[in-house]
């Protein structure tokens, strides 16, 4: 019978596939605030402990991940997924990365209108909202000082504030993907083509 | 129709969302006002459900916004649209482009993009510090109390800062002034 050998591989495979699906869901599962914190619970398994990517690896998918769209910790799920075990590794990683957020939230969102309706906790949430405030104002203020300075950032953040401050006011609607589409093609513009002129005169 | 609806929604949210989990929220918060999905204040509620639970605030977003439209269908169609655009322009470079990214022009867009960030990040905040304490819009009296939390907050993280070199992990953040909240029933 020559069963047994083409089983045990696929046993293995399986191994992996389910090793990186529960591997991301635990990530999902124990880190809170999202983004930076995530990094450093991915960098410590996926490097230290599985050694499914090198130190050099992930500091290279980090930067992929800052520089791609959505959120870092699914980026970087993706890309140590598809790393390991190709497509299908990739979307395990993904979706177990995923889960746990899909199954809290959820279930909390059944019950968060009564919760809310209650009024103790109306009067702690009042005070949650005045954290709220606070984390996105010091991510907003933390990400200017990460920001490099120069006339173009400066002109930029400022014209932004204040557009999206008239647009607010006279209640008028303008698609804040529009703003950045707008600032995308001001970078390909100026440090794409006009900075590669300087470069090459000097 | 609703589910379409929120998978085209959060599917451009996650396409355009760049510098991580606070990008999304202006773009959440747009998308949100658009289709009076949720008001201001609610939003804030589930921001702040979203910061204390695990897992990528974005995501945790999505899925509550989602199941408030469409239940546990809408839940997963939202975070599946959010989710969606990574993970294709993931697979994308790891496959076909690792030097993607590196690319001069890749590299001029991005930069032209940050201070957009940046700036819609900071009106956020600023947009949802005002309406928290009711200047704009007003909404009755200024709220005394959420000034003297927000300061206290401030206070408080600053010198976390100060002392230790770190931020202060936002679930102290969310405690604490939770705690402080339990104030307005008096």
């Amino acid at each position: 019978m020559p069963l047994p050998k083409p089983q045990g591989k696929c046993k293995k495979l399986k191994n992996k596939y389910l090793d990186l699906f529960l591997t991301f869901f635990y990530v999902g599962l124990v880190t809170f605030g999202g983004g930076y914190a995530m990094i450093n619970v991915i960098r410590e398994i996926v490097v230290e402990k599985k050694h499914w990517m090198t130190e050099d690896e992930i500091s290279d998918v980090i930067v992929i991940a800052e520089s791609t769209p959505g959120p870092i910790a699914i980026n970087l799920a993706t890309y140590c997924g598809y790393k390991v075990k190709g497509f299908l590794g990739s979307l395990l990683a993904t979706i177990g990365v995923v889960l746990p957020s899909l199954i809290i939230i959820f279930t909390i969102s059944m019950f968060f209108d009564k919760f809310i309706a209650n009024k103790v906790v109306a009067a702690i949430f009042m005070g949650i909202k005045c954290a709220v405030v606070y984390l996105i104002v010091t991510a907003g203020i933390r990400m200017f000082k990460k920001m490099k300075k120069n006339w173009y950032t400066l002109t930029v953040t400022v014209l932004i504030i204040a557009a999206m401050a008239v647009l607010s006011v006279f209640s008028v609607s303008f698609s804040n993907i529009y703003f950045i589409l707008i600032g995308g093609f001001l970078g390909l513009i100026i440090f794409g083509f006009l900075q590669k002129k300087e470069g090459g005169k000097s | 129709m609703i589910y379409l609806l929120l998978f085209w929604e959060f599917f451009k949210i996650g396409l355009f969302s760049f510098g991580g989990g606070y990008a999304m929220i202006p773009l959440m918060q747009e998308a949100c006002a658009k289709h009076n999905w949720i008001d201001e204040n609610m939003m804030l509620n589930y921001i702040g459900v979203s910061e204390s639970t695990p897992g990528p605030i974005a995501i945790n977003l999505a899925t509550f916004i989602g199941s408030s439209q469409g239940g546990l269908f809408g839940a997963v169609i939202a975070t599946l649209g959010v989710v969606l655009p990574s993970f294709v322009i993931i697979l994308i470079i790891a496959t076909l482009l690792k030097t993607f990214i590196k690319n001069r022009y890749v590299q001029a867009v991005l930069k032209g993009i940050r201070p957009v960030v940046v700036g819609m990040i900071l009106f956020t905040g600023i947009s949802f510090l005002l309406s928290v304490i009711n200047v704009y819009p007003v909404n009755g009296d200024v709220s005394v109390l959420a000034i003297c939390i927000i300061s206290v907050l401030f206070i408080v993280g600053t010198s976390y800062k100060i002392l230790t070199k770190k931020n202060i992990p936002t679930i102290v953040i969310i405690l604490l002034a939770g705690c402080m909240g339990l104030l307005y029933l008096i």
